[in-house]
């Protein structure tokens, strides 16, 4: 049995400009630890897709299923971690934004403080945990959004281009990082970006979306040892490979 | 450049300017244009005030004028705080109360005073009632704007962590809140102060800052009214700047929610 499955997933909204379709039939499935991205351009429904598999957005047809359970609304077995630095808590210092999630679930407080420290000891940040956002570089931030959508242990950790708003040094780095994290936690993990070198750098497996309507073109599988160098021959390749898909749709709108 | 350099500076700055305008009054009461009892000197004003400090009467008026202030604002944001979140939270709640609010929160509080004696009597009553009606719209309109400016992402991600209803309500849209919330509480004490005053004049009896004011015109006592003044500057300042100046840098200037003054 599959881990996660997204079976024929759309979803229709209307608009005053009339009925927009943000994701059609759009289905893939994924096993346990997996890493896999989702690229495509902006409008794609890239994104509208994991507000579906996050339960924010109800689809308007098909379901998806996380360890064999239908998702109806949100829950704890997805953590999630979003683009814009204001996600956390800017009234919690950085120990308190990670321990949010235990709280709700009313692990005592020693216990989740513990939990919490060790998730910003993943993410490298065990310095600044009495620390409010306000003082955390962007960087710092996300990285600290990882550990708190991590520390209640969900099944899928959904990323939504959780480094899309950093200068391309801290994205590296945080690729790296993340990279990291994944090697020692083994979470599964749905990555969006529009971003072809960073789904190559992170993903087991990348799913291609198109625009008009959002749907899932294609899977290309990423079978690169890691950690990944960015510059070999072969990592280009699959980069071009990608690429290679993205502008084919390009061509064709 | 550090925090307490800064601080330094900027008290000077103030002092200077307090200063001048002091001179400036104590040239004009001097200058002989006018009569001395309508424009004390003040020196003269600082001996009313401190005999009056001494015998204990500043201070009873102060507590007097202290206790219907709190009294009414205190009524104020129990009534304004949880009615303006309310009203940011559900919709039936906000069509039902904003044309009500829209409707009495331009009339000023002193226009109620003649009808609150009618209805209460002179006394504590009334006065307090002033304040309350005074203190409780910025109250309800900064709790309303502060719940519905609360950050989506925020109540995303604490719904995604299972926060729901109450752990929802007390830990992100209360502390979300939290700048429009001090605000409102600090709107709605500097409204209560004018209030008060204005409502003691009318419907106070004996005691109060607002009363011994007006008291004080039937006598001619000028520098006793200046001295009450005085007082009336020196808590309301107090309050203003030492209290809401203190909850705000243990809250919202903390979580850099707000930014601080340049002082």
């Amino acid at each position: 049995m599959l881990h996660i499955e997204v079976n024929n997933v759309s979803l229709v909204y209307d608009t005053p400009a009339g009925r927009v379709t943000g994701v059609h039939e759009a289905s893939f499935g994924m096993q346990e630890s997996e890493f896999l991205c989702i690229v495509g351009p902006s409008g794609c429904g890239k994104s509208t897709l994991l507000n579906i598999i996050a339960g924010f957005l109800a689809p308007t047809s098909g379901e998806i299923r996380i360890g064999g359970k239908v998702v109806t609304g949100h829950g704890l077995d997805r953590g999630i971690v979003f683009q814009d630095f204001a996600q956390l808590f800017p009234w919690r210092t950085a120990l308190e934004n990670v321990a949010f999630g235990l709280e709700m679930k009313g692990v005592p407080k020693a216990e989740r403080e513990e939990i919490a420290l060790k998730q910003l000891q993943l993410v490298k940040l065990e310095k600044f945990v009495r620390s409010y956002p306000h003082h955390l570089s962007g960087g710092m931030q996300q990285r600290v959004a990882i550990a708190r959508a991590l520390a209640y242990n969900p099944a899928v950790l959904l990323m939504d281009e959780p480094f899309a708003a950093l200068d391309a040094l801290t994205r590296d780095e945080m690729q790296r990082l993340l990279a990291e994290v994944w090697r020692e936690t083994r979470k599964t993990v749905i990555y969006v970006t529009h971003n072809v070198a960073e789904a190559v750098y992170l993903a087991d497996r990348v799913v291609v979306m198109t625009p008009h309507p959002g749907t899932v073109k294609t899977e290309v599988p990423i079978r690169l040892a890691r950690p990944r160098d960015a510059l070999s021959i072969e990592f280009l390749e699959h980069q071009k490979q990608l690429m290679r898909h993205l502008s084919e749709q390009a061509a064709k709108a | 450049m550090n925090a307490f350099g800064a601080r330094v500076r900027s008290f000077r700055r103030a002092a200077v300017t307090l200063l001048i305008a002091a001179a400036l009054y104590e040239a004009t009461a001097r200058s002989g244009y006018f009569a001395a009892a309508l424009l004390p000197t003040i020196p003269a004003v600082v001996h009313t005030l401190w005999a009056m400090l001494m015998d204990g009467t500043m201070l009873q008026h102060a507590l007097y004028t202290l206790y219907r202030v709190m009294f009414g604002l205190g009524l104020a944001i129990a009534v304004g705080l949880p009615l303006g979140i309310l009203m940011g939270r559900i919709p039936a709640v906000e069509h039902f109360f904003l044309p009500l609010v829209s409707v009495l929160m331009p009339i000023p509080s002193l226009a109620w005073v003649p009808v609150f004696i009618l209805w209460f009597g002179i006394g504590n009553v009334t006065t307090i009632l002033i304040v309350f009606y005074a203190a409780t719209f910025p109250m309800v309109l900064n709790a309303w704007s502060g719940v519905r400016s609360v950050n989506p992402l925020w109540m995303r991600a604490a719904g995604a962590m299972g926060a729901n209803g109450q752990s929802l309500f007390w830990k992100v849209i209360i502390p979300g809140a939290s700048p429009f919330i001090i605000t409102g509480v600090r709107q709605a004490f500097l409204r209560s102060w004018i209030a008060v005053v204005g409502a003691e004049m009318i419907a106070a009896s004996a005691w109060g800052l607002g009363w011994v004011i007006f008291d004080a015109k039937e006598f001619l006592n000028a520098d006793v009214m200046l001295a009450s003044l005085a007082v009336i500057g020196c808590i309301g300042f107090v309050f203003e700047r030492l209290v809401f100046g203190a909850l705000e840098r243990a809250t919202v200037l903390r979580w850099g929610m707000m930014r601080a003054a340049k002082g």
